[in-house]
C-alpha cells in the first residue's frame, strides 16, 4: 500500500505561498510548463507523484501534479494543459510574475518498493508530467533499478510532451546498449511519422519482463489505465505491485471539503497514487 | 513427426500466439514457415490483394495504410515484432483491405493461407484453436480502435 510522504507543508496547509515565475516553456499548443521559486527562498520539497494546488490570482485555484526533479527542489516545475479557466490564466502566466502555491499534498509514488526490481512506466497524454519525477529519480540512481519501460501514447505527435527528453531517456534509462526503454505511440499521425500508431496498452505484450519482480506506475484517462490494469495483469504481474494516479475534483487537497472521494479514500490525501488493491471496486464504478 | 525446422519449431513453441497447440501441430506450421525479409520501405501486401497468407513479426515495423487521393497515406495502424497479421486468411473470398508498408526492415514467418485452411478442414481440433487465436486477434484490434474512437487524450482526464 502507498504511505502517506512524512514531510507535511510547513505552514497553514490552506494559505498559499507566493512563488514567482521564472521560466515559461511552450510544451504544445495548450501545455505549458512553470518553474517556479519561492519568494522566501525556501525549496518546496516533494515526493515524485504528490501534487499542489496553484493559485492564479483572482481567477482561482486548481490541483497541478508536480513535473520536476525532487532533487532539485529549488525549482518547483509544474506541466499544465489549459483546460479551463484557472488552468488557461496558470498556462498564461509570464516570466516573472506571481502564483499561488499550497502543498505539497498526497501520495506519491513507491519508489523505494520498486527498488531492485524491473519498472513499467505507462502514461497517455497529460499523464507524462506527473511521472516525470520518477524517471528523473530513476536516472539519479539507475544502477539500483532493473530493467525500465516507459510507455508513452498520445493523441499525435504534435501532442507529444518532452520529446527532446524522450530521445535522451532512450539512452540513458537503458541499461544494456540496443535496448529502447522508451516506446511512444500516437492515436493519429501523418505519413511523415515514423513511430507506432496505436494504443498505448499495445506495447505492452513486447515488453521484456520479470513479472513477479515489477512495479508498474500509470497515469492517464481512467479508461486506459483500467485497459493498463488488464494487460499488466496478463503479463503476469501482480495486483498489488499496479500503481494508478487518480484524479478527482481534488478542492482543498487536505481532505476537508469532500469533494475527491472516491469510495472510502480522499484523493487528495489518501491518494492521488493508490495500489490496485486500495482501488479494489471503486475503478471503473459509474457512481463515484 | 520428423523436426524439419527445428529454429521456426522452437521460436512458434515460445511465441505466445502458438502456446498450447500440441507438439505435432507446432512442427507442421514450422514447417510450413517461410521465412520473408523486406526492407524499409518494401510492401508485405496491397490493398486488393488475395488473402493468401498470414505471418507473424520476428523484427521490424510495418505499418497498415490506406491511400487517398488529396491526402496521401491515411496511416491506420502499425505492427511491431511478435505481433501476428493477416486474420483474413481464414476466409479466401477476403482481399486486403488496406497497404501493408514496412517502416523498419522487417523478419516475417509467412504461412501459405490454403495449406492452413485444408489442415484445418480435415482436423477441427487444430481449426478451432486457430480460430480461438485470431478471434483474439481480431478482438485486440477492434478494441483498439474503439479506444482510439474515443479520443481519450483529447479531453481532460
Amino acid at each position: 500500500m502507498v504511505s502517506p510522504i512524512s514531510s507535511p507543508p510547513r505552514t497553514d496547509p490552506m494559505l498559499p505561498r507566493p512563488f514567482r515565475v521564472a521560466r515559461v516553456r511552450r510544451e504544445t499548443a495548450d501545455v505549458a510548463t512553470l518553474e517556479l521559486e519561492a519568494l522566501d527562498g525556501l525549496p518546496l520539497n516533494f515526493a515524485p507523484g504528490q501534487f499542489t494546488m496553484l493559485y492564479a490570482f483572482g481567477v482561482g485555484e486548481a490541483p497541478v501534479s508536480i513535473s520536476g526533479d525532487a532533487e532539485k527542489p529549488e525549482r518547483l516545475v509544474h506541466t499544465i494543459r489549459s483546460v479551463g479557466r484557472v488552468t488557461q490564466a496558470l498556462c498564461g502566466l509570464r516570466k516573472g510574475e506571481t502564483v499561488g502555491v499550497r502543498g505539497p499534498f498526497g501520495s506519491g509514488w513507491p519508489l523505494e518498493r520498486a527498488r531492485g526490481g524491473d519498472v513499467v512506466m505507462v502514461a497517455g497524454g497529460i499523464g507524462l508530467p506527473p511521472l516525470r519525477p520518477v524517471i528523473y529519480h530513476l536516472l539519479h540512481h539507475r544502477k539500483e533499478y532493473g530493467r525500465v519501460y516507459l510507455l508513452y501514447g498520445a493523441r499525435t505527435p504534435d501532442d507529444l510532451l518532452f520529446p527532446e527528453e524522450l530521445k535522451r531517456w532512450q539512452h540513458t534509462l537503458s541499461l544494456a546498449p540496443g535496448s529502447s526503454p522508451v516506446l511512444v505511440t500516437v492515436d493519429r499521425a501523418p505519413e511523415s511519422w515514423d513511430g507506432a500508431v496505436g494504443v498505448v496498452t499495445g506495447l505492452i505484450p513486447g515488453l521484456r519482463l520479470d513479472p513477479a519482480h515489477t512495479t508498474a506506475m500509470m497515469v492517464g484517462p481512467e479508461v486506459m489505465m483500467r485497459f493498463t490494469v488488464t494487460g499488466l495483469l496478463e503479463r503476469g504481474l501482480k495486483a498489488p505491485d499496479l500503481y494508478l494516479s487518480m484524479e478527482r475534483n481534488m478542492k482543498c487537497a487536505v481532505g476537508f471539503c469532500g469533494h475527491c472521494q472516491l469510495g472510502p479514500h480522499f484523493v487528495c490525501k489518501d491518494g492521488p497514487v493508490f495500489a490496485l488493491p486500495q482501488l479494489n471496486g471503486w475503478l471503473g464504478r459509474k457512481e463515484v | 513427426m520428423s523436426r524439419l525446422n527445428p529454429e521456426h519449431e522452437r521460436y512458434l513453441a515460445e511465441h505466445p500466439f502458438f502456446a498450447g497447440l500440441n507438439t505435432k501441430d507446432i512442427a507442421w506450421l514450422a514447417d510450413l514457415a517461410r521465412p520473408l525479409e523486406l526492407a524499409a520501405g518494401e510492401y508485405l501486401y496491397h490493398e486488393g490483394d488475395p488473402s493468401s497468407e498470414f505471418y507473424v513479426m520476428r523484427e521490424g515495423l510495418i505499418r497498415l495504410e490506406a491511400h487517398t487521393p488529396g491526402r496521401g497515406f491515411l496511416i491506420i495502424q502499425t505492427l511491431e515484432a511478435g505481433e501476428v497479421l493477416g486474420w483474413s486468411w481464414m476466409m479466401p473470398e477476403v482481399r486486403k483491405t488496406f497497404d501493408a508498408r514496412v517502416l523498419k526492415a522487417a523478419h516475417l514467418l509467412a504461412f501459405e493461407a490454403e495449406a492452413v485452411r485444408r489442415r484445418c478442414e480435415q482436423d477441427h481440433h487444430l481449426g478451432y484453436e486457430l480460430c480461438k487465436r485470431f478471434s483474439r486477434v481480431i478482438g485486440d484490434r477492434l478494441q483498439a480502435t474503439r479506444f482510439r474512437l474515443l479520443d481519450l487524450y483529447g479531453q481532460p482526464h
